[in-house]
């Protein structure tokens, strides 16, 4: 890699120092104040009662802390996380994978069937939401009246007024709207896979599915990883969805660490408590996306190396 | 031979009767919204799931003519082309150094931009709501919500980009650099030029996001401000007894976003495997 080729090496460095901070300028001024600023503005808040105006005095020390980690409407909301968290990757990754398998292979329309299944991940969270919240509407909506007529029971709540079948209900419509993201990186990673090793497989003896189990599968595995740390990231976070299906209810049974501060933050005031579920949410996506790196994602990178 | 007919033949109608299960459930709830959309509310009451007997066009007139539809959706235009417009100028500037220039911090400071990945909106929420609407005094304006938005656009952004310049065949630049071009020069007419097809992945995540986005705008901007998901949403719960009128306005709300995607497909696909394989 050659320098510039002027001669003055100083006054080069000094120049190249210049032009290197103009470029990186704004987007580090953008980052440091909309999103490191707020972050470590959220930690702050966390250590004090404030109501969201007048000066940061009331200190409370790990108060805060305390009153969210026994707070059981938020113990519980992490508890929803964690089991979204594992239910995509119980669910929707077979099911991804299944689909991707199937779609490459040769058949009629597959183009188009691609771009079907991606249509849902590009609609908004807030519209889909509300679509499947008529659908899903108790006694009136197309889901309960298709299934009371095929002679399935209905819940009489509705399934997203029942405490014990939201939670599931809104996994169903997460699967939905973010099954087609996982199917097109699966794709994306099959497309790689070449030719020349499944027809030597095929040469050999082996069906279609050994074909898939022992080579297909094993050299998308980085992408399977890659879509598995975007998902459980995703479900930590997730709040639109749950807002609009249920607002969190019934009685706290579809909460998210999300609505939760939200919730504390905005409809109560309780900014100290927001930052203190806040700061908990961060540290326990940063620690999950941590131990994912290094015990996961870390050989993939060293397989490239 | 063989290869083929294995290919095609062997459990080939269960392959397509997959597939079209697929298309029922993905394209059903979109297709019954549209649907519903030509229905009357006394018509959807009596069948749930039947289709428009007769077709009723008033819904979506009504969605026409509604002004606050037309005052949400240029409020979302206005607010996702700034939020594109910045973070794509902001993350191609930064890219270039972190691809094109030799220095200690270089991996360091991509590394800022990677750790960006992994702050989730919702954890700065409130804090941001705070300054955004009490130190900047942008609260309920477009600017208010479209730097946030870029800022948290950036790190897809940087990391999309910087492999695309990367690329860029480093004899353009030196040619230019010894006709005595400036660093910046080179920048505007080679690299932004040639990297143009990155630009557009990174444009069209950063529009879909912001067009498509909820929370933030939720907590910044109300009355004449507020943009199309928040006006769905708003519509759908003022007017929850109007269900057909509910779904002819999230219907409409919907085509934007799916005419941009599907114009724009291929370049999304791409973008999306290059993340991934990089």
């Amino acid at each position: 890699m050659a320098g510039p080729p002027a001669g003055r090496p100083g006054r080069d460095k000094r120049r190249q120092r210049l032009e290197i901070l103009l470029f990186v300028t704004p987007a580090l001024v953008l980052m440091a104040l909309f999103v490191v600023y707020p972050v470590v503005s959220a930690v702050r808040m966390s250590f004090f009662r404030w109501k969201g105006f007048g000066p940061l005095v009331d200190f409370v020390g790990l108060r805060n802390y305390v009153s969210v980690l026994t707070d059981s409407v938020f113990t519980d909301a992490v508890m929803h996380n964690f089991t979204i968290v594992f239910a995509s990757i119980l669910v929707q990754l077979p099911l991804g994978l299944a689909l991707a398998l199937l779609l490459n292979r040769r058949i009629r329309a597959r183009g188009l069937l691609r771009t079907i299944i991606f249509v849902p991940y590009v609609l908004a969270e807030v519209i889909a939401g509300v679509v499947w919240f008529q659908l899903l509407q108790p006694r009136t909506g197309v889901i309960e009246t298709v299934l009371s007529s095929v002679g399935i029971p209905v819940p009489e709540q509705g399934f997203l007024g029942t405490p014990d079948l939201a939670l599931a209900t809104v996994f169903v419509v997460l699967t939905w709207k973010y099954l087609g993201l996982a199917v097109l990186l699966f794709l994306a990673g099959l497309q790689g896979v070449p030719d020349e090793l499944s027809e030597a497989a095929q040469l050999d003896g082996a069906s279609w599915w050994q074909i898939q189990r022992r080579i297909a599968i094993p050299l998308i595995a980085p992408t399977i990883r890659t879509w598995i740390f975007l998902s459980m990231i995703g479900s930590l976070q997730l709040f639109d969805m749950v807002w609009i299906l249920t607002g969190g209810g019934p009685a706290n049974a579809t909460t998210t660490m999300a609505t939760y501060l939200v919730n504390q933050g905005t409809q109560r005031g309780n900014f100290g408590i927001a930052g203190a579920a806040s700061v908990i949410l961060f540290l326990i996506g940063f620690v999950m996306a941590i131990a994912y790196q290094f015990f996961v994602l870390r050989r993939d990178t060293k397989a490239e190396r | 031979m063989a290869r083929r007919s294995r290919a095609f033949g062997q459990g080939g109608p269960l392959v397509y009767l997959v597939a079209l299960a697929v298309v029922v459930v993905t394209l059903g709830p979109v297709l019954y919204g549209a649907l519903g959309g030509f229905r009357s509310n006394e018509q959807l009451a009596r069948d749930p799931a039947g289709l428009p007997d007769p077709w009723l066009l008033r819904n979506y007139e009504g969605v026409f003519t509604n002004p606050s539809f037309w005052t949400y959706a240029f409020n979302s235009m206005a607010i996702a082309v700034l939020t594109t417009a910045v973070a794509v100028l902001a993350g191609v500037m930064a890219a270039y150094p972190l691809a094109r220039y030799q220095f200690k911090l270089r991996e360091p400071l991509f590394l800022v931009f990677v750790l960006g990945l992994l702050f989730p909106a919702a954890v700065a929420i409130i804090p941001l709501f705070i300054l955004v609407t009490r130190d900047l005094q942008l609260g309920n304006t477009w600017w208010g919500v479209a730097l946030p938005q870029a800022a948290f656009a950036l790190p897809v952004t940087v990391v999309i980009l910087r492999p695309f310049l990367m690329a860029l065949p480093r004899e353009l630049e030196e040619a230019a650099l010894l006709d005595g071009a400036s660093r910046v020069r080179i920048f505007w007419r080679i690299a932004l030029p040639l990297s143009m097809p990155g630009l557009v992945t990174v444009g069209v995540l950063a529009f879909v996001a912001s067009w498509n986005a909820y929370l933030l705008p939720l907590l910044l901007l109300q009355g004449d401000m507020r943009t199309l998901p928040l006006g769905v949403a708003d519509y759908s719960s003022e007017h929850s007894a109007d269900t057909a009128g509910v779904l002819a306005f999230t219907t409409i709300a919907m085509i934007p976003a799916l005419i941009l995607f599907l114009a724009m497909q291929r370049r999304i696909v791409s973008g999306l495997q290059g993340a991934v394989k990089g």
